[in-house]
């Protein structure tokens, strides 16, 4: 093995880490801050795809001098839209259930299900494929035999953006400490004067919202289909589960294992093995750490 | 005649209802269903209880016992296929008996299942060799799952795993089980599972005589363990077991391991539908990965939603009625299928925990009488083990 093909293979493990990561912020954040389990948070992801999609023709039908920047509208419309879908979701649904989080995994599927006949019926049963914008087409040719896709290296710079931003946004501002401070003693908070409700549906809809940001980076690599969330959901919880929960940066780093480990495994074997023996391995690994390989030490 | 007496003989009928729930069924089960549905619907009502074996696991490891497994379908996959295997085995051996089998063995491959010729493997893997016999077949069936979910489970609960990381586990485990299964065709017949076998131990399984048998055969079975799961409910093992989803702290420093009655319930319910899966096989002639998967995983677990994640026959009725819903949607009108099972389970979790059993006990006891005896479905339930 030449040192090209170590530099693919790393930068392979790269990208899929930042696509892990990007789908992992959203679900670590409701389901690590919050302790509510998504199960629809694949089919959240679906939604920010399909909104970029509706931008996608909406500019190429009004304005198409300007298909050039309609990718970083379509992001910034697909965590708008998410985020209120998530809120009104909290609203209706979710904040009935803080207490029964098994229930919620089963009424969150029940949405997703009903999701993705939604996306089947009425936009289309076929995968979709937004068109790819002309700077982000081709590659970065480092030498003669090494070359790295620019839209990978898009997606690695917004996973940098978003995650820096969350990480703003929780421990920078005054949003943040409210976010953390429910999260660490509810009732507490409650009574020094924060309105806990108000900060949970504001949680999840941003959790929400980064899924759609996740969403609609992926139309970029794949196209886009009424069952793809589902794929992304399993990777997607064991990554959260595997960190740590209520750890971003367990979340962040556990991203980084699983992309290198992908990446590295299906170098070696057939796809699907390669798949299965690292969700087996995680959970040999679960066994030693039962709350996450950084899970962060404190008495509750 | 006071008010209250009154109250009380217009309650009789459910009382009278819920004394004799289990002679009910088995009345529903082993005369009205055979003698009422034609050959065609047997078979289907047949399909619909081998999945309620799972339904029934499900309330015990979840109503009782705080576990929420969403991979059920493991279980009953690995007896599914287990099953199938003995079958494919024995089609294969006579060439006979399906003109693929026949092609295989012009290829000079006789006794090898067709689908592996089509993938040329060409010597039959060394874990399928004992397969031959229905006398390792039957024991595999009924010990091997269990085994695996009682050392899956005792291993995780030993370490204090809280609920929701097993259920995410399991959850994991049946998208492993179905992803090997498909990348490995040559081997377990990938997409299109294990199909085309015809007779068990020499008997036609596609005769209407054979499908009749199969069916009170399944139906027994299933009324068996409806009974054998009240009978582990009513014993000690199912107060603990209940005091442990209430209160595991307390219960562990009483001095019980919690971790080894929790296992325990599981490899039952692993075992039920271990038995589900080979029945599912015996009836309908395939195993498929598609029964196998998170999909149909977390379906089993709506069974028991339904018909009410506390009652056992319940259980069964859940599972009747989702799947004729099921085959009802999909004979009709297929698009709104997902719409209804996407409802039902918001609208169960949200307004309906205890499931139909529940809203039975409200006709028997009276709205007000059922509030206070309410079951602790809600909060209670989850705090059990943090």
């Amino acid at each position: 093995m030449n040192f090209d093909m170590l530099a693919m293979q790393a930068f392979t493990g790269l990208s899929v880490f930042t696509i892990l990561m990007l789908m992992a912020l959203g679900l670590a954040i409701v389901f690590g801050l919050m302790g509510v389990i998504n199960m629809a948070h694949g089919e959240l992801m679906a939604m920010g795809a399909y909104t970029t999609y509706g931008t996608a023709i909406l500019f190429e039908h009004y304005f198409p001098n300007f298909m050039g920047v309609y990718f970083l509208i379509g992001i910034v419309l697909a965590f708008c839209v998410t985020f209120a879908f998530g809120y009104v979701l909290e609203r209706g649904l979710i904040r009935f259930l803080y207490q029964r989080p098994l229930d919620t995994m089963l009424a969150t599927w029940g949405l997703s299900l009903i999701l993705q006949q939604t996306y089947r019926q009425f936009i289309s049963p076929k995968e979709v494929e937004v068109p790819t914008v002309s700077w982000l087409q081709g590659a970065w040719q480092v030498t003669d035999t090494l070359s790295f896709p620019l839209s990978r290296i898009f997606i690695i710079g917004l996973a940098i953006v978003t995650s820096a931003s969350v990480y703003f946004l929780l421990f920078k501002t005054r949003w943040g400490l409210r976010i953390r401070a429910v999260t660490q003693n509810r009732t507490i908070s409650g009574a020094v004067g924060i309105n806990t409700e108000r900060v949970d549906a504001f949680t999840f809809a941003l959790g929400c919202g980064l899924a759609g940001i996740a969403g609609s980076s992926f139309t970029m690599l794949a196209s886009t289909g009424p069952v793809t969330g589902q794929s992304y959901i399993v990777d997607t919880f064991i990554v959260v589960v595997f960190g740590g929960v209520e750890n971003l940066l367990g979340t962040i780093a556990s991203a980084f294992i699983m992309g290198q480990m992908q990446s590295w495994f299906e170098y070696f074997m057939s796809g699907s093995m390669a798949r299965a023996s690292i969700l087996l391995l995680v959970i040999i690994v679960l066994y030693f750490r039962p709350n996450g390989l950084f899970a962060s030490k404190v008495r509750r | 005649m006071s008010a209250k007496a009154m109250q009380r003989k217009s309650m009789a009928p459910w009382n009278f209802i819920n004394r004799h729930a289990l002679t009910i069924l088995a009345v529903l089960l082993l005369v009205v269903i055979p003698l009422s549905l034609e050959s065609f619907r047997l078979g289907l009502a047949a399909k619909y209880l081998s999945f309620g074996f799972c339904a029934v696991g499900i309330v015990l490891i979840w109503g009782y016992g705080g576990i929420l497994s969403l991979g059920q379908g493991v279980f009953f996959g690995l007896g599914s296929y287990m099953m199938a295997m003995f079958l494919k085995l024995e089609a294969a051996a006579n060439a006979d008996s399906s003109s693929s089998t026949a092609l295989s063995a012009f290829f000079g491959q006789a006794g090898l299942p067709d689908f592996m010729a089509w993938n040329s493997v060409e010597k039959l893997p060394w874990w399928w060799e004992p397969f031959h016999y229905v006398g390792f077949t039957i024991p595999a069936i009924l010990i091997i799952p269990a085994l695996v979910a009682f050392v899956l489970a005792y291993v995780n609960f030993r370490k204090r795993v809280g609920p929701v990381y097993f259920s995410i586990i399991t959850l994991a485990l049946a998208g492993i089980m179905a992803i090997v299964i498909i990348g490995q065709q040559g081997y377990t017949g990938g997409i299109n599972g294990i199909t085309d076998f015809k007779t068990f131990m020499g008997m036609d399984l596609d005769q209407d005589r054979a499908k009749v048998i199969m069916y009170y055969v399944t139906a027994v079975l299933l009324l068996l363990t409806v009974i054998i799961g009240r009978f582990i409910l009513k014993s000690r093992l199912g107060k603990v077991l209940v005091a442990i989803r209430d209160r595991e702290d307390r219960v562990r420093f009483s001095g019980y391991d919690p971790a080894m009655f929790k296992a325990f319930v599981f490899s039952v319910a692993a075992l039920f539908s271990a038995i589900g899966g080979a029945m599912f096989s015996l009836q309908v002639g395939l195993a498929s990965p598609s029964l196998v998967g998170i999909v149909p995983s977390i379906e089993m677990v709506i069974y028991a939603a339904v018909g009410g994640r506390l009652s056992l026959i319940g259980a069964v009725y859940g599972t009747l009625v989702v799947s004729y819903a099921k085959t009802f949607f999909s004979e009709n009108f297929v698009q709104y299928w997902l719409y209804f099972i996407g409802l039902l389970f918001i609208v169960v979790v949200m307004f309906l925990p205890g499931g139909l059993a529940s809203l039975m006990e409200k006709l028997r006891l009276g709205k007000k009488q059922a509030e206070t005896l309410k079951t602790p479905v809600g909060k209670n339930l989850e705090t059990g083990s943090q």
